[in-house]
């Protein structure tokens, strides 16, 4: 029954979506104020329908109902309660009602923003909203009902991939819906700017904001993905470029630039149809990696159970919406016109080649992640894309656009003036060189991989630290400095900062991290790093749902014992996969990283002992890039009038 | 489809029995070094997208040994990965081999840069003040 | 970016958009798993086994130079094995070419067994316990089927069960094409 009015929902919130699309541009076209006033009706019709839809599917999974197809396919009667909830999404279905639920908050989220806003523009961008929202609601409902049912009703559920049942689950799809739906704002913003032929500073201040929310959420997201395959995979790794890490991680590119452009269309009225093609190349890469994970064209980890009726629904979608978008955007560009005019080196410029080379770089990845496809669909054989092509490519282009990171925001706007680099710039960069050299050279082992991104990380601290200085050296008010610090400045310092600790995260790791496979019978030791480690013994550790055997492992430093790591092996019942619960101790320093293997006789144990330096520093970086991203979001220093009033 | 379907069930079921046999392990850090190397080069073909050094696939587990038995026979890392690319094709192989079918994904990303290059110098050029919407 | 006569820029987007939608709407037909084998058109690996039964020679792949002849690698481990031996023995049945099995990685008394258990279709079982034939031919999975020509190339792999499809629109086809 509360499947059914699930199902019910889904159908009344797909008519609100087509009001609210039909109301919406339509009447923003015929400029009919009464038409428009009942947009925001649709907007909390949609709302309530989908939360209810939601609200039912969840229902069904926390009871563990059975006679739901979606239910009887991935939970069990011995699904611990959180699991129960995740599971909701834990699915091809689920995950779509979940996107779909995301894109109703975010469309009443704006509604309600832009509530003071002018009419027409206010009803043209929800009544995109509205567009996006008739898309997956009709995907959901026409190729992917979570709401069937199972006939006969089966006694018990297959039960959850092991390697879902855990606390990551919780957060990284959520929080990466959060960030891919927010995009659609800045999309939806643009279309109803080109259609009404005018992209003004109203839009270009209105983007970004939105645009930093998502982007934060987006990078979290992202990061969180990465660090729970870290800690769950087993293998020590953190980032593979799968083709479905790669469909969060252009989008996350192309959002990249689309702030920093949006910074520059905002303050300097420059860029904007650039800024305008960012935002509709942002969701359409968001929307393009919804078609990878679920129509099975790559081969993926990730992948949903893939269908390739399914990935034709999603590539008409996709057709319509982006090839639409695009072709209004290159109708009305010449109707747009151009913005301020500025010189190569300057502000402007700098950030211009910035999203410029984040563009490549996205591109790149795109090419290699679908490489594979386009050469199989024109019979020139079947290849695989890795990690060592995504490094290959992409490690110089990050490079590049971290060199750049420091003269653009110490220069002026349109047109600095070009001296040959003072004393300043060239001691801060010999002084980058000279601490990366002299890590290089006291470290053994490091390559110039290593050295490139330590010099780097080295520059954008030391650009960061000018910045800062030069702002000090002005004489300000208490109160003025904090809310500086507090806001778009001090964000944009902390994530710039973010990108150096991560860099360093990633070069240090990548080059110093060690791993051992080595055996051990109860009583024997090893050292990993600066502690040793003693193996004590197995004992048997049952689980609500599986069945482990457990090492236990006390830390040793100088006699003392620091910690006990307890790796796993368990077997779950529901399906009968074994999986590793490695153990991890970890500090800002360095990661020890423990993987029991398999018995090898005589009471011995095999292990996998990963020594990680710096790994942690990976994941804060990108911490304080999405917090200054959100510091940079609720600065309200530029905001005037009303959101959106011409 | 039904193929990799096929081939799945056949690794799980001998995954089940993995989990009580033992597992040799080496002790030469060296070559377990160059095993680890070139294992993360080659593909997993039975795992969904893995590297054979990541997976514990019995058929990941036969390659990483033949791997290590190659070698520990002093042949070099670029022999191995020709020796798996011969019986397996450029698919076992994640870095693209250079050849005329690959010149568009490894030179692509330099054409881009490039363009982008030429794209930045152009609009940057310092025009008559254009029209401000 | 000037005003006046249309600009081609914009379009870009839009033409690069338009041949990736073409793209992918053919990567939907294709299986991105299906891993294709480098022998193709090449000489069959020459190897030499014992073979399965007691007290049996060692057996070279050279034996079948001069014929067509399918190689199944198979196991008694292997389910979808068991699905596709009716094939394999109404293909031995019809006597339209030969057929060779290899076992991969597997104990012969179990392959024994099994085979008693289900027929026997091969005119001889290669015995591979440690799959090392099985690397040298590109072997990922079981059951895989190879098809050989009369000079030693292979002609054909096939992974996963065969069906009888597959005999009627692959298998015979090939034969066919060397008569005549």
């Amino acid at each position: 029954m509360i499947a059914e009015l699930g199902h019910l929902a889904l159908a009344v919130a797909l008519a609100a979506s087509v009001a609210l699309a039909l109301l919406g541009l339509g009447g923003g076209a015929w400029q009919q104020a009464a038409v428009m006033r009942q947009v925001s009706n649709m907007v909390a019709l949609q709302m309530a329908a989908v939360t209810l839809a939601f609200g039912a599917l969840t229902w069904a999974f926390v009871a563990t109902d059975f006679s739901v197809a979606l239910v009887a396919g991935y939970a069990h009667s011995a699904l611990p309660m959180t699991y129960r909830f995740t599971a909701v999404w834990g699915n091809h279905e689920g995950s779509m009602l979940l996107w779909v639920w995301v894109l109703a908050g975010w469309t009443s989220a704006l509604a309600w923003r832009m509530r003071g806003a002018h009419a027409v523009q206010r009803a043209r961008v929800l009544g995109v909203m509205g567009l996006i929202g008739i898309g997956f609601l009709a995907f959901l409902l026409f190729t992917s009902n979570p709401f069937l049912r199972a006939w006969p009703v089966p006694a018990d559920g297959q039960g959850m991939n092991p390697l879902l049942q855990d606390p990551g689950m919780i957060w990284h799809p959520p929080l990466l819906y959060m960030g891919y739906v927010g995009l659609v704002v800045a999309f939806a913003y643009t279309v109803a700017g080109l259609l009404q032929g005018r992209l003004d500073a109203a839009w270009a201040r209105a983007i970004r904001p939105w645009t930093l929310v998502a982007w934060a959420f987006l990078t979290v997201g992202i990061a969180l993905g990465s660090f729970w395959a870290y800690y769950e995979l087993g293998w020590g790794g953190w980032w593979f470029w799968d083709p479905v890490e790669n469909a969060s991680f252009m989008p996350w590119l192309v959002a990249t630039a689309l702030l920093h452009s949006a910074a520059m269309a905002d303050a300097r009225g420059s860029f904007r149809l650039w800024t305008a093609l960012l935002a509709l190349l942002g969701f359409a890469l968001a929307l393009l990696g919804t078609f990878i994970v679920r129509s099975g064209v790559l081969s993926s980890v990730h992948a949903f159970a893939s269908d390739p009726g399914r990935g034709l629904f999603i590539l008409a979608f996709l057709v319509l919406v982006v090839g639409g978008a695009l072709a209004l955007y290159a109708w009305r560009a010449p109707a747009v016109g151009a913005g301020a005019s500025f010189q190569g080196w300057s502000r402007e410029g700098l950030l211009f080649g910035q999203t410029l080379l984040l563009m490549v770089a996205a591109a790149s990845v795109l090419l290699g992640t679908l490489y594979p496809m386009l050469l199989d669909a024109l019979g020139l054989g079947k290849l695989s894309v890795g990690p060592p092509y995504f490094e290959a490519v992409f490690a110089p282009l990050m490079l590049l656009v971290m060199a750049l990171m420091v003269p653009g925001p110490l220069l002026a706007w349109r047109r600095a003036a070009w001296a040959w680099p003072s004393r300043g710039w060239l001691g801060a960069a010999a002084l980058a060189l000279a601490l990366a050299s002299a890590v290089a050279w006291w470290v053994p082992g490091a390559s110039w991989a290593t050295w490139a991104g330590l010099a780097m990380a080295a520059w954008v601290v030391l650009g960061v630290a000018r910045h800062v200085l030069q702002w000090l050296s002005q004489p300000l008010p208490r109160a003025v400095r904090w809310r500086t610090l507090r806001g778009a400045k001090g964000g944009m310092w902390l994530a710039h900062l973010g990108v150096a600790v991560f860099a360093i995260g990633v070069a240090v790791v990548s080059t110093w991290g060690h791993e051992q496979d080595l055996r051990l019978r109860p009583g024997e030791e090893m050292a990993v790093g600066d502690v040793r480690l003693r193996f004590d013994g197995i004992t048997m550790a049952p689980g609500p749902n599986y069945f482990a055997i457990r090492a236990s492992l006390p830390m040793l430093q100088n006699g003392q014992t620091l910690t006990t790591l307890q790796p796993e092996r368990r077997l779950y019942l529901a399906n009968g996969q074994t999986m590793t619960e490695v153990a991890i101790d970890r500090s800002l320093w360095r990661d020890v990283y423990v993987a029991l293997g398999e018995s090898v006789g005589n009471d011995a144990f095999a292990f996998r002992v990963h020594h990680k330096p710096l790994v942690n520093w990976i994941w804060l970086g990108c911490l304080m890039m999405a917090l200054g991203g959100l510091m940079a979001a609720v600065d309200r220093r530029r905001v005037g009038p009303a959101e959106g009033t011409a | 489809m039904r193929g990799a379907w096929l081939n799945a069930v056949v690794v799980r079921t001998a995954l089940g029995l993995a989990f009580l046999l033992p597992m040799p392990v080496v002790a030469d850090s060296v070559l377990e070094d160059k095993v680890q190397r070139v294992a993360g080069e080659l593909r997993c073909l039975v795992c969904q997208n893995d590297t054979i050094a990541a997976s514990q696939a019995p058929l990941a587990v036969d390659l990483r040994n033949q791997v290590r038995r190659l070698l520990a026979q002093g042949q070099s890392e670029a022999q191995v990965l020709e020796y798996m690319t011969q019986r397996y094709g450029d698919f076992v192989r994640y870095r693209p081999p250079l050849k005329p079918s690959t010149w568009p994904l490894w030179f692509m990303p330099v054409v881009l840069l490039l363009l982008a290059g030429l794209g930045w110098w152009r609009f940057t050029r310092a025009r008559p003040t254009g029209a401000q919407s | 970016m000037t005003q006046g006569p249309k600009r081609l820029g914009p379009w870009l987007a839009l033409a690069v958009f338009a041949l990736l939608s073409v793209a992918l709407a053919l990567g939907l037909k294709l299986n991105p798993r299906e891993v294709p084998s480098p022998l193709l058109g090449k000489p069959l690996p020459s190897f030499t086994l014992p073979a399965l039964g007691a007290a049996s020679a060692p057996v070279s792949s050279q034996q079948w130079r001069g014929q067509w002849w399918v190689l199944n690698v198979w196991a008694s481990w292997c389910t979808p094995c068991a699905v596709e031996h009716p094939v394999l023995l109404q293909l031995a049945q019809s006597q339209r070419v030969t057929l060779v099995g290899l076992n991969y990685k597997d104990a012969s008394p179990a392959a024994q067994t099994w085979l008693a258990q289900r027929g026997n279709p091969y005119q001889t079982v290669w015995v591979d316990t440690q799959g090392s034939v099985g690397l040298d031919l590109g072997v990922y999975g079981v059951p895989e089927t190879y098809i050989i020509d009369p000079q030693g190339r292979v002609r054909h792999k096939h992974t996963g069960a065969v069906t009888p499809q597959w005999v009627q629109s692959t298998l015979l086809p090939l034969l066919e094409t060397s008569r005549g």
